[in-house]
């Protein structure tokens, strides 16, 4: 279908940009922020969303761009698309970033992830995005301009639930920041067809102790099995018992991840097979970032 | 009774460049790419599928890279150069009947790489933009690539063998050319 009218306006600068947000939401205009739009358009061109404003940002260059600071911690512009981390150089994302490189295989396909933004798919909040489940799984902060200023939020208060996040209508999502390094991480999924949402996705962070075999703690998240991608305390427990990486540990921790959580029914799949692709997914995710 | 009111549709001006061309459009800014390159200017080799990304039928290339002509918005087109089937072109001469296919298109034929031809200008366009970035892919990140669109007549292999046969023949034309003539 076509989308529904709207009134387009493109943002020069970013203080233009949340200027004319806070304007439009004090109006109560309804406006919506265009980056990509490699989820917004489909959603207007089924008449999903109606937004009354579009804010389109995808000229505002300053969002664009994969950069290390001082302390190590890896940030990406809100406008960076998944191409460019997929294709990003390894001066520009070490080993240690590795995992996000690797991820972006699995977002939709080239010509999604050609215009798709990170920012993007992260204000968007499909409990089964990519992003979402590398953000929550690594303790990202993403960083917001709005009305009330700059703010930085982190990934575990940012998603509130079913494409709801913390950010307020009048602000703008700008940076992702990675905070640490993750050198065994892993992110797998299981889709109906290639290139769709998932049905779940698993990501796991391991922390191994200097021997290379002893896993000493990690992190494991899960996708399409809540409102939200979540962590599984229950799993990682498993992870943090000392033992040696191997198919008896990685069962226990899928096993755990699959009991600790409740996941929906749909047309993708019942609780029941969702609870069990958590746990298939969650060892292919061990085994893969083991194997880093 | 409430009065009715008709607001006046949000329009754009936009400047688009078109396969080397640059066109001035004034369109509703609800215009999709896609639709803006069929009805406003007339290239009609760009088809429309699904109109929600998943058939890739609409795919043309913006600024080198295979994209969504469906999830574009055509006022978000403008300052990029866009390109669509339209810009193939093996020689012969304009849109003359004497235009010959180009390297790619001749895969396709010789390889039956189409039945129906629905979705091929979409492949075309996926593949040169993929060719682009990767001149010397392996049959596996083709099968990969190609996947991103839809075709229900060819079953796939004769695509993935179109593309493989234009990719390794460019390159003999490059290695044969040389990097000094």
């Amino acid at each position: 279908m076509k989308p529904a009218p709207f009134t387009y306006h493109r943002a020069r600068d970013l203080d233009g940009a949340t200027r004319l947000l806070v304007e439009l939401e004090a109006r109560e205009e309804d406006p919506k922020v265009l980056a990509g739009g490699q989820s917004l358009v489909a959603m207007m061109n089924f008449r999903l969303a109606r937004p009354a404003h579009l804010v389109d940002i995808g000229r505002l260059d300053c969002l664009r761009g994969i950069h290390t600071d001082a302390d190590g911690a890896l940030h990406l512009g809100a406008l960076t698309t998944h191409h460019q981390v997929e294709r990003a150089p390894a001066e520009l994302l070490g080993r240690g970033h590795a995992v996000l490189r690797d991820a972006m295989r699995w977002v939709g396909h080239l010509p999604i992830r050609t215009r798709g933004t990170v920012g993007g798919s992260l204000a968007h909040a499909d409990a089964t995005a990519e992003w979402c489940l590398l953000a929550t799984l690594l303790d990202a902060e993403l960083v917001v301009h709005g009305g009330g200023g700059r703010r930085r939020v982190p990934a575990a208060e940012f998603f509130l639930g079913y494409y709801t996040t913390a950010l307020g209508a009048d602000e703008l999502l700008t940076e992702v920041v990675f905070p640490r390094e993750a050198p065994h991480a892993a992110l797998t999924e299981f889709a109906q067809r290639h290139g769709d949402f998932a049905t779940v996705a698993a990501a796991v962070d391991l922390e191994l102790a200097a021997d290379g075999r002893t896993v000493c703690g990690g992190r494991v998240a899960l996708g399409g099995v809540a409102a939200l991608p979540v962590r599984v305390p229950e799993a990682e427990a498993v992870l943090a018992r000392g033992d040696t990486a191997g198919d008896a540990l990685f069962a226990a921790c899928g096993q755990a991840a699959a009991e600790a959580v409740d996941p929906p029914s749909d047309d993708a799949g019942s609780a029941g097979y969702r609870r069990r692709l958590a746990r298939t997914l969650v060892v292919q995710a061990c085994e893969e970032a083991f194997a880093r | 009774m409430s009065q009715i009111t008709h607001e006046p549709p949000d329009r754009q001006l936009l400047t688009l460049e078109v396969n080397g061309e640059a066109h001035e459009v004034l369109v509703e800014s609800r215009r999709t790419l896609v639709d803006v390159l069929r009805h406003d200017l007339g290239l009609t080799g760009t088809h429309v599928g699904c109109e929600h990304g998943i058939c890739g039928a609409c795919t043309v290339l913006i600024d080198g890279a295979p994209a969504r002509a469906c999830l574009t918005f055509a006022a978000q087109a403008e300052g990029s150069a866009v390109e669509t089937v339209e810009s193939l072109d093996g020689g012969g001469g304009g849109s003359a009947p004497g235009r010959r296919l180009s390297d790619l298109q001749q895969a396709f034929t010789e390889h039956h790489a189409l039945q129906c031809g629905f979705c091929t200008p979409g492949f075309l366009m996926l593949a040169e933009g993929h060719l682009a970035e990767q001149p010397a892919p392996s049959r596996e990140e083709i099968r990969e690539v190609v996947a991103a669109n839809l075709c229900r007549c060819t079953g796939y292999q004769t695509i993935v063998d179109a593309i493989e046969d234009c990719a390794a023949r460019r390159r003999a034309a490059t290695s044969e050319e040389g990097p000094c003539n």
